[in-house]
């Protein structure tokens, strides 16, 4: 199975409340995937020129031990020393959150080589993902996701079928900076999709299938694609059943497989967008009463960006 | 008698309870169910004559199997409304996910807005309403019973069609295989008519077009395998 949420706030005064509205979507879809759930926030940008790394250390989680207890600032050091910029470390649940005045290849470039057993779970100078074995509500408490101020945010409950249920099989997977891809559906053509973009230089670090799908996007949107043409071109190359929410520096876009194999609701307010498998998430959105409220097409892909939404709202 | 549940109290397995527990001559013919917030299978396995009325979302499988009860959605529905639904009414006010009235064997199923895809899967005697569209492959093998359109079809329309009858008023993006469009004739107006008073859903009869099977695929004929 699986839950997907999206969540885009249209209105500045709502900012404070993307935590808390996101967490309920999220406890929402708790039956569609109780295994373990992945949360992307867009929130508290880096300054210009620098980035955002989030940060694990999986070792031990495959033998179910304890695990990604690091000291993040004593990593953010070596960092800065070696590449001779600005780096601070803070923590959240048991991710390490960087930020660095430097560029996102540098800065994994660096880790790979320092620190190969730290995974980098997302980057960008918005985007940080936090992500977990266990229920919703565990890994929303753990990781406070409540208290999260922000502009949009999407979220996964998983309910495994592909690779193990560990942190790195759980969702959101990053694509490329700022952009990440929650799947609820099974891919069943990503052994030979994995060969194909390994082949173009794309890194795939995990055994999961929907892995393959967000690196797919990036590979395509490293061609020159605009996002919808990029998730349009998965129609012909993606083989097996999804629903893809994919989060973006200023925006979210929904897309179904062309049968429509897995679910989708979207509601839309003058405050908020959502997206979500199930009306279940959406039941408790404040002005969800007198929200548009539909079914997104198999084989349409729908999207929402930052600036044209305040451009509507205006107008 | 009118009886009144609110799912944000009660817990769903008790209002099947007593709703399983009622006999056919019961005085508690009136039931509203508040907060369904798209809880899943609400309102499924009815066989006593009863309305109950749903104010608000329901998730998949709403008023499934039902029997002799009349079911009413003031909202939208998930997955699976009226699956299998061998007699009574449901009426959604909404719109209505895949596979709405699949498998049904006999009652009417009313869809005020849309219908998603496959909607009338596998239909087995069911009569089926849309005041809207109906997404692709909907009425996929169905074998008897109507299915009226008001709207526009998807594509794939009656793909492996049986002999359920289908009647769409507005465009059909592709015919599946083995569908093909018949002739109007007076008795299909006066059969859609018929259908669309008991809907309570207001169109012109004659502005519809018809399509059935084309009988070819009952039987497996080499000369057709392009079909399959």
């Amino acid at each position: 199975m699986c839950g997907i949420v999206g969540l885009f706030l249209k209105r500045e005064e709502l900012r404070d409340n993307l935590g808390s509205m996101l967490s309920d979507m999220l406890i929402g879809m708790t039956e569609r995937g109780p295994d373990s759930a992945g949360i992307a926030l867009y929130h508290a940008p880096a300054p210009e020129g620098a980035i955002k790394l989030t940060l694990h250390d999986p070792s031990g989680e495959h033998r179910g031990e304890r695990h990604g207890e690091r000291d993040w600032g004593a990593i953010a050091s070596e960092m800065e020393a070696a590449l001779q910029v600005h780096c601070t470390a803070t923590m959240r649940g048991n991710h390490g959150l960087i930020t660095s005045a430097t560029d996102s290849d540098t800065a994994r470039a660096w880790l790979a080589r320092a620190h190969p057993e730290i995974r980098v779970v997302g980057y960008g100078q918005v985007m940080e993902i936090y992500k977990d074995t266990g229920l919703p509500i565990e890994v929303i408490d753990k990781y406070d996701i409540r208290a999260v101020a922000g502009t949009h945010a999407v979220s996964h409950t998983r309910m495994a079928t592909e690779s193990a249920v560990t942190t790195d099989g759980s969702h959101p997977f990053t694509a490329t900076d700022d952009m990440c891809l929650v799947h609820n559906g099974s891919l069943s053509n990503y052994f030979g999709l994995r060969q194909w973009l390994r082949g173009r230089g794309m890194e795939i670090e995990t055994e999961n299938d929907s892995e393959v799908a967000a690196k797919y996007f990036a590979y395509r949107l490293s061609q020159g694609l605009p996002l919808d043409e990029a998730l349009r071109a998965g129609f012909a190359d993606l083989d097996g059943f999804y629903t893809f929410a994919m989060g973006t520096r200023d925006g979210f876009a929904v897309v179904r497989d062309g049968i429509g194999c897995k679910p989708a609701q979207l509601a839309e307010t003058d405050d908020w967008v959502a997206m979500a498998s199930e009306f279940r998430s959406l039941a408790d959105l404040p002005g969800i009463d007198d929200a548009v409220l539909w079914e997104p097409k198999p084989g349409q892909v729908y999207s929402w960006r930052l600036g044209a939404a305040e451009q509507a709202a205006v107008a | 008698m009118s009886v009144t549940v609110n799912l944000a109290e009660t817990p769903l397995r008790e209002l099947h309870a007593q709703l399983h527990a009622l006999h056919e001559d019961s005085n508690e013919t009136s039931w509203e169910v508040l907060n369904p917030r798209g809880q899943h299978a609400i309102a499924v396995g009815l066989t006593a004559p009863v309305e109950v009325t749903i104010r608000g979302h329901a998730g998949y499988y709403c008023a499934g199997m039902n029997q002799n009860a009349t079911v009413v959605v003031d909202g939208h529905v998930g997955w699976g409304v009226a699956e299998n639904m061998m007699s009574g009414l449901v009426r959604v006010k909404g719109n209505a996910s895949q596979a709405a009235g699949a498998t049904g064997h006999g009652g009417l199923l009313v869809v005020e807005g849309d219908a998603a895809a496959r909607c009338g899967i596998s239909m087995k005697g069911i009569d089926i309403v849309v005041g809207g569209d109906v997404g692709h492959m909907s009425a996929f093998m169905g074998q008897a019973g109507t299915m009226i359109v008001c709207g526009n079809a998807g594509e794939a329309l009656g793909d492996s069609l049986y002999e359920a009858k289908l009647f769409v008023r507005g465009s059909v993006d592709g015919l599946g295989a083995d569908c093909v469009e018949k002739e109007m004739e007076e008795a299909h107006v006066t059969h859609v008519a018929e259908l669309l008073e008991r809907a309570q859903i207001n169109a012109d009869a004659a502005s519809f077009r018809r399509y059935g099977s084309a009988r070819k695929l009952y039987n497996f004929n080499v000369d057709h395998a392009d079909a399959y």
